[in-house]
This record gives structure tokens, C-alpha cells and sequence, in this order.
């Protein structure tokens, strides 16, 4: 295995979060992983918490993994995408293995990206790639900042083209060194790493 | 590599301080939360941590032991989910459609809400059992670990500006009466009827060190278990099936399951979308 982290080898995990216009966002980003990526994605996306989520039919015919929504203490199955169940947080916990929470929203939203990506990081280290897109809120920006500091790979969308530039804005307010790609760059950077090839 | 792997597996200074938090709690105040799941428990003492102003773990473990009052924030901290009166709405309509024509056959009927908070979940049972009229001959056990949170349960006055959301969900829950019925509303508090408390115990019980304490027909649990490591929930689980008549119901959160616990083959599926579940009769 690779020490290099800051390349994307040895990923074990991607975490990817999303605001407003993040459901396009995230059909091009999720179906670029590739199939011979061994790890697991977890996804949060803010939704209003009324709707049932139709979030694993949306992705589900779209993605070259399988596409779930998390159960509580579900143990984590390689070549998955996870999605956060509306109204839960969703955590990484020792294991690995799944966690929910009904704790306060954070940032206004639950499921919220900055709780993922902070269990995540704590877990994963420097084994974790953390991808930020569009959306009209800061939740994410420190979550990304723990991703970084715990050694993983990041990256948001280029705020200059996303739907909604605030969310990736913020992060590179609190840390500036995120990687930042445009959408379509992020899908092709995303599908080198996930097939072994990191860029 | 193999340093590699040491380094992953060494846990952080702030895993070491929260183990020996959690050591210190138990031998001090007997509460034991050494079994919660340590992701979202992590994110807590965070919280915790800021809003108690302190630097470290230790540090707020060498107050925590010095200082009862103190150590009843922190608690207040680490165990109080906000919940709602009939959150999940569907969850109540699939009782009061598929549960009550079975709760009705009981002459008399005992309900444990565990894990009850500030009771807005035992409130909500009761005003569904009335509705039905099965309050009479119900007694509910609500019971939480906190002592502080039961006193507000029992108090029973929540702000009225949580009342909207109450009001829609009691309404989506198929109730036949007005939520506005059982409370009074004054001075930016709705305090609930009194008589709803006759039939309702609030009691202190933890799901991690007590016993069972009662032969129920039905448990409500919801969205505490995800607190919980596997092997506290399987405890709590335990106590479920115990407390439970042979036929009895369990009601667990939106996204809780038996799926993974070594309780599963004691339970069938009642309710599949609204988690409800039935003990076997052999079980």
C-alpha cells in the first residue's frame, strides 16, 4: 500500500456531500466510480425531511455499485454507495460499521455532511477521499477541513462553475488546499482513482 | 506496513480520555455508557467539551468527578435526543389500524416507553390509547436514565411553539380528535392534561444495568438503540423479549431493525415500513 495519500491510493472510502442542485451534481460523480473500487461511498444529501427518499431509485440504475440507504449498525459492504436516510444523521463508527443518530441538526441540516465527514475521517484517516459539491449552506466545509487534517484526499467542486457556489466556497475558506475541479474533471479524476489509476 | 497498521490502530489521546471518562462516570455515578456507540457519544462530548469550557477530556473528567451538579449538564448533554409528539406519524397509524384491534382484546394493558426523554412519546401513546379508549384500563412505564428529563416529562408543558408540529403530526397520525384537546395553552407553554399522567409512571431504568420490571404488551423504542454498541443492544433487546407477553408488540425507530441482533429469530415482522414487531408465541 502506498504512503502517498495526497494521490488517492489506498482509498477505502469516498465520502461525498451535497446541498441545493446536488441530485445533478451527484449523477455525474457517482456513477464515474469505477467497479474495481474495493472500498465504500457514503453520500449525504440534503433533502427536505417530509419526502421519502427516492434517493436509491434515483441512483441506483445510475451507479456501477450497489446503491443503499443506511440501516443502524449495518455492518459496511465493500463496493457499496450509502446514502444517509432522511431525517438521520449517518456516522462512520469503529467496525467499520454503520451509525444513525437523531441528534440536532447541525448547520440546519440532518442528515448532515459535516457529522459524516468527521466520523469518517476519525475512522478512515488518511485511507478517506472527502468530495464536496454544490449547495447553498457551509455543512461540509469543516467536515472536509477533519478529512484533510486526518491525512485523506479532498476535493470540491470548482465554486466558479458549480449550481451553487457557497458550500465548496466555504470550504476553501477554512482550508484553501482542496483539490478544485470542475464537475466533469472531478467525475474523470474521480473514475481514474476509483480504477486504480490515480492521476 | 506493520507500522502502518500500529499507527492505525492506536487510538487518539481523545479516545484514551473518553474511555477513562467513561470509567470514572460508572465508578462515580453508576451510570454506564461504555456500551454506547462511540461515533456519535464522540461527537457529544465534543459538543460537551465546548459548551462546558473545557480544554481536554481529562479536564472536564476532573470537574465531572468533583462536581455532582456538574456532571448533570454533561449528562443532559450526552442523553437528550430531541423528540416530538407522534414523530413519524405513520408509525402511530399503523398502531392505532393494526395494533389496538389486538390491545383491545387485553382487560388490562401495560405499554413501556423506554428511553422516554422529556416524554413527548408516552404523551403521544397516551393520547392515542384515550382516543381508542383503552387509556382507562393502560398503564404506561415511561422510564429514562435521566432524572432531570423525567421531571420535565412528568411536568409535562413543552413551548408552544413546538405545538405546530405536534398538531400535524397528530393530525397525519389518523387521531379523531383535535390535539388541542390535551393541552392548555398559556404564557408560551401548552401544559398537557393532567389526566393523562393517572395513567402514565415515569421512572428512572437504565436499559444498560437494570432489570425487567414488568410484563408488558407492548414496548415503543424508537431511535435509542442507535446509541447503542451492538452488545448493549442486544442487552436492551433482552429486556424487550422478557418484558414482553408471548404475541406481544415492539415498536422501534424508522431506521432501527432486528436484522442484525441476536434477538431477531424471537420476533416476527408486525409492521415492515413502520418497524413494528410481534414476539413469537414460542419465543
Amino acid at each position: 500500500m502506498s504512503r502517498s495519500g495526497s494521490h488517492g491510493a489506498g482509498v477505502e472510502a469516498i465520502v461525498v456531500g451535497a446541498s441545493a442542485g446536488g441530485i445533478d451534481a451527484m449523477s455525474i460523480v457517482l456513477p464515474a466510480i469505477s467497479e474495481a473500487f474495493a472500498g465504500a461511498v457514503f453520500a449525504v444529501l440534503h433533502l427536505p425531511r417530509e419526502r421519502p427518499s427516492l434517493l436509491v431509485e434515483i441512483f441506483a440504475p445510475k451507479c456501477r455499485l450497489a446503491v443503499r440507504e443506511a440501516e443502524d449498525k449495518e455492518p459496511i459492504d465493500a463496493r457499496t454507495i450509502y446514502f444517509a436516510p432522511p431525517d438521520y444523521h449517518m456516522l462512520v463508527d469503529r467496525g467499520p460499521a454503520l451509525a444513525l443518530s437523531a441528534d440536532p441538526p447541525v448547520h440546519f441540516s440532518r442528515p448532515s455532511i459535516d457529522v459524516l465527514f468527521e466520523s469518517a475521517a476519525d475512522v478512515y484517516g488518511p485511507r478517506l477521499m472527502g468530495v464536496l459539491l454544490t449547495g447553498a449552506n457551509e455543512d461540509g466545509a469543516a467536515g472536509l477541513e477533519a478529512v484533510h487534517r486526518a491525512g485523506g484526499v479532498t476535493c470540491v467542486e470548482d465554486p466558479a462553475t458549480a449550481a451553487v457556489p457557497f458550500m465548496a466556497a466555504a470550504a476553501l475558506r477554512r482550508w484553501p488546499g482542496h483539490r478544485v475541479l470542475s464537475l466533469p474533471a472531478l467525475a474523470d479524476w474521480l473514475s481514474a482513482v476509483t480504477a486504480g489509476n490515480p492521476a | 506496513m506493520d507500522a502502518e497498521v500500529a499507527r492505525r490502530e492506536r487510538p487518539s489521546e481523545f479516545d484514551i480520555e473518553l474511555q477513562l471518562l467513561l470509567d470514572a462516570i460508572f465508578l462515580k455515578y453508576h451510570y454506564d455508557f461504555r456500551g454506547y456507540a462511540r461515533a456519535s457519544l464522540k461527537r457529544r462530548v465534543t459538543v460537551a467539551l465546548t459548551r462546558l469550557g473545557c480544554a481536554t477530556v481529562s479536564q472536564l473528567q476532573d470537574r465531572v468527578l468533583r462536581d455532582a451538579a456538574l456532571f448533570q449538564s454533561l449528562l443532559d448533554l450526552v442523553t437528550v435526543p430531541v423528540s416530538e409528539m407522534f414523530r413519524d406519524p405513520a408509525y402511530f397509524r399503523a398502531i392505532r389500524t393494526d395494533l389496538v384491534p389486538v390491545l383491545r382484546t387485553y382487560p388490562s394493558l401495560k405499554v413501556w416507553v423506554a428511553g422516554c426523554s422529556t416524554g413527548e412519546e408516552a404523551y403521544s401513546l397516551a393520547i392515542l390509547l384515550r382516543e381508542e379508549g383503552l387509556l382507562d384500563r393502560a398503564l404506561i412505564y415511561a422510564t429514562d436514565i435521566n432524572l432531570a428529563s423525567l421531571a420535565r416529562a412528568e411536568a409535562g408543558v413543552y413551548e408552544v411553539d413546538r405545538l405546530t408540529t405536534f398538531t400535524d403530526n397528530h393530525r397525519q397520525s389518523g387521531a379523531p380528535t383535535s390535539l388541542s384537546d390535551y393541552y392548555t395553552a398559556a404564557y408560551g407553554r401548552a401544559v398537557f392534561d393532567r389526566s393523562l399522567r393517572a395513567n402514565i409512571v415515569f421512572s428512572d431504568h437504565s436499559l444498560a444495568t437494570d432489570s425487567v420490571f414488568a410484563e408488558v404488551q407492548l414496548v415503543s423504542c424508537r431511535n435509542v438503540l442507535i446509541y447503542f454498541t451492538s452488545p448493549l443492544q442486544n442487552r436492551a433487546l433482552g429486556l424487550f423479549r422478557e418484558a414482553l407477553v408471548p404475541g406481544g408488540f415492539l415498536g422501534l425507530g424508522a431506521k432501527e431493525t432486528l436484522r442484525f441482533s441476536a434477538h431477531g429469530d424471537a420476533f416476527s415482522e408486525r409492521h415492515r415500513t413502520e418497524r413494528l414487531y410481534q414476539k413469537r408465541m414460542t419465543a
